[in-house]
């Protein structure tokens, strides 16, 4: 994008270059077997991605949502999955844990995650509770010693590698008594439970974890209690675009894909691109990817700029995932038999970008808060 | 639907939902085909519904055979592509084919004891089926094959495969069609492709390499393979068809039931009427589909066949499928996404369904040239 600093510009070709030798050659792999680039992920904190939006003097990069976004989309070219742990643990967890966390919690947590000697993840998501989060029923309880924490924590990204977990707990039964722990790996009473199995994102862990009276002391407490709704809120812009960011990589990967093989495939004696049905596809799905660039990037622009637009940031979150999924789809029709096969990348493009539809607020999450925030005054006459 | 089909639906149900159903998400995950659910299908009858008697057929109509293939897919829509492939090579021997090679080959078909396989596409040779390279040279007694086949369903667990081979020069006209049985000299089962879905359905590539096919294997005349490759296609559309309406029915049923079960914000997520609209929609769109795909079998079992007709309902309806099956893995959530619930594996079968059979693209292909047709 034009208004791209120097450095967000260095950080596209440095993360374009490692997607290339790094990511993309491994994604075939680790989605066919479930498994987690690890090597690749500790390789980003080389390049001082994992800490990219926090602050320096943790480690940190100190670079807002473009530079964020950026990298989202180099990498979910390559490999959405590997892609959404590294938003689980940068952007979840360690961007979190720097916008809410004491100077004590940052000191002891953020020089390890950023550095890749910790790996972390956000727990939300509960089985009974998704889309309607808030409700979440994972109790703390005050005890002379701390907190005791009881419940499970569903559907959460990097589970089986987490060594912190970011974590919301109900303490009163008001609908804003949420509190936030940071809870280390091997604390007596939490376990992750359960490896979920997916359509897509297969190179990412999800699992459940579980905690059953599991002791953690006061310091663990991320703020005051009841200051969960507030961390939540501080950070959903961000969220949201740079997941739309995944999805904008893999419109984009699918795009260049087409491209490519209308060039070389041949039926009739031609190649596919001679073909009018073929032409619109790609120029629908160049036109459509180049507005949904042009979209996601002016949100984060203003994001940068002071305008952290909670509706502009739905209607991100809402749109590049929704129309990613129609262009991968359209882009394995393009390939025909070969592009149902798994030896070339667009249907796992496909299915791990359906999750970008689920994920971080389902898009009829995303139409409720719009729609909320547009009929505001009409819902109240 | 007549009492005949209510009670081959009714028990198939059972079967399906005893035999089939509980073996699908670990058969999915490990890609295993499992002969012994197709031999129980030729148990039911249907493995040769519109399939003349005197070789073992039910002597059914294809509207009937729509009705099978339907029930089937609300299963597995893998198995009934099994069945809906085998069936049309059994149309294609059954119309071209001569008195010997009908006794020969039919019956062990019809009883689902075997399976039959359709090989036309070729590596170079997908959409555009009439460039196909492999070759049958004319020698003493018979041919000699040469070449390779790809994506055939079924590759592997069948045993008499309809194979169409260049015997003359360029174009549809010098093709001819064969018949070759698993286990020939010089026939082999190439790599086995790795799917996003139909993952329980074996496709591979097959090769012949010097492969002799006696004379008597010649499926009617010389040059005119492309012919019934064609006409075995344009019945499988309506095959194809209902196969998509039992999958998106499937998938809108999941739907409801999961919204009437799931409770977020304090109320069944089906109260919500963003679900309830994207429900009514999906619930039109197979209703729509199944009433073309009922009247394109109508026509075919009138003698009036269709062929615009039975295009635009495999084309309305797999694009249907695709849809309806997208949008129950959202109603389901991250639920849905998971393996612990059918509908991503539905989403994943869809797919398959627009592109294989005549891709959608194809399909629009046929209709444009009826357009004109009808107004020259």
């Amino acid at each position: 994008m034009w208004f791209f600093t120097d450095e967000e510009k260095e950080i596209q070709r440095t993360c374009r270059e490692f997607a290339k030798n790094e990511i993309a050659p491994y994604a075939e792999k680790h989605d066919t077997d479930e498994t987690f680039n690890l090597d690749a992920f500790k390789k980003m904190a080389e390049l001082g991605l994992l800490g990219i939006t926090s602050d320096p003097e943790y480690g940190g990069a100190g670079l807002g949502a473009t530079a964020a976004t950026i990298v989202m989309e180099e990498f979910g070219r390559a490999c959405p999955g590997l892609t959404l742990s590294y938003l689980a643990h940068t952007i979840l967890c360690v961007n979190n844990l720097n916008s809410n966390g004491s100077k004590e919690q940052k000191e002891k947590y953020l020089p390890k995650l950023i550095s890749g000697e910790m790996i972390g993840c956000m727990g939300m998501s509960e089985p009974e509770y998704g889309s309607d989060a808030v409700g979440m029923q994972t109790k703390a309880t005050k005890n002379a010693s701390g907190y005791s924490i009881t419940g499970n924590k569903m559907w959460i990204t990097n589970a089986q590698y987490a060594d912190l977990v970011y974590l919301y707990t109900r303490t009163g039964p008001g609908k804003k008594d949420l509190t936030t722990f940071l809870v280390e790996k091997g604390t007596p009473g939490f376990s992750v439970s359960k490896e979920i199995h997916k359509m897509g994102m297969r190179g990412s862990p999800t699992g459940e974890l579980s905690f059953e009276n599991c002791q953690v002391p006061e310091s663990a407490r991320v703020g005051s209690e009841g200051d969960s709704v507030i961390h939540m809120m501080k950070n959903l812009e961000i969220e949201r675009i740079t997941i739309a960011g995944i999805s904008l990589g893999v419109a984009q990967a699918c795009t260049e894909q087409c491209i490519k093989y209308a060039g070389e495939r041949k039926q009739f004696g031609k190649n596919l691109a001679n073909f009018q049905m073929i032409q619109k596809m790609i120029a629908e799905m160049a036109s459509e990817t180049e507005m949904l660039k042009r979209f996601l990037y002016t949100v984060c622009y203003e994001y940068d700029h002071g305008n952290r637009d909670n509706v502009l940031a739905s209607m991100v979150k809402l749109e590049v995932p929704k129309r990613a999924t129609k262009i991968a789809l359209d882009a394995i029709q393009l390939h025909g038999g070969y592009g149902y096969s798994r030896e070339f990348p667009v249907e796992r493009l496909m299915r791990d970008n359906k999750l970008n539809e689920i994920g971080a607020g389902t898009n009829e999450v995303m139409i409720m808060i719009i729609a909320k925030n547009l009929l505001n005054e009409a819902l109240r006459s | 639907m007549n009492e005949l089909q209510l009670e081959l639906t009714n028990s198939l149900r059972k079967y399906c939902q005893d035999k089939i159903e509980p073996f699908m998400e670990e058969d999915d995950a490990s890609g295993k085909f499992r002969p012994e659910i197709f031999k129980g299908l030729g148990e039911y009858g249907v493995t040769g519904v519109p399939l003349p008697e005197e070789f073992g057929g039910a002597n059914l109509s294809y509207t009937d055979f729509a009705y099978v293939l339907r029930e089937i897919a609300k299963y597995s829509a893998p198995y009934a592509v099994t069945l809906s492939v085998s069936t049309m090579v059994q149309n294609i021997i059954n119309e071209f084919g001569n008195q010997d090679q009908k006794e020969k080959y039919l019956p062990p078909l019809t009883s689902g004891q075997e399976i039959g396989a359709f090989c036309l596409s070729e590596s170079h040779a997908g959409s555009d089926a009439a460039s196909l390279k492999m070759t049958a040279k004319k020698t003493q007694g018979g041919y000699i094959l040469n070449g390779s086949k790809m994506w055939i369903t079924s590759a592997g667990v069948a045993s008499t495969y309809f194979v169409t081979a260049r015997t003359g020069g360029e174009g549809a006209k010098g093709i001819s069609a064969f018949i070759v049985q698993a286990g020939t000299k010089g026939f082999s089962i190439g790599k086995k492709e790795k799917k996003m879905g139909f993952r329980t359905s074996p496709t591979c590539e097959i090769l012949f390499e010097n492969c002799f096919i006696p004379e008597e294997n010649l499926l009617g005349q010389e040059g005119e393979g492309f012919k019934y490759a064609m006409s075995g296609l344009d019945r499988g559309r309506i095959s194809i068809g209902a196969i998509a309406c039992g999958l998106a029915q499937r998938s809108l049923d999941e739907s409801v039931k999961y919204s009437l079960e799931r409770k977020q914000f304090q109320q069944e997520i089906f109260n919500f009427q963003g679900l309830q609209f994207m429900m009514a929609d999906m619930a039109t769109e197979v209703s729509a589909s199944w009433l073309m795909v009922l009247e394109a079998a109508r026509l075919f079992d009138a003698k009036n066949s269709d062929s615009k007709l039975a295009s635009m309902a495999k084309l309305k309806s797999t694009d249907v499928a695709m849809k309806v099956t997208t949008d129950a893995v959202q109603i389901f959530g991250g639920a849905g996404y998971t393996s612990e619930y059918p509908v991503e594996r539905y989403m994943r079968d869809a797919k398959v369904m627009q592109i294989f059979e005549g891709t959608n693209q194809i399909q629009r292909v046929v209709i444009a040239r009826a357009l004109k047709k009808e107004h020259q």
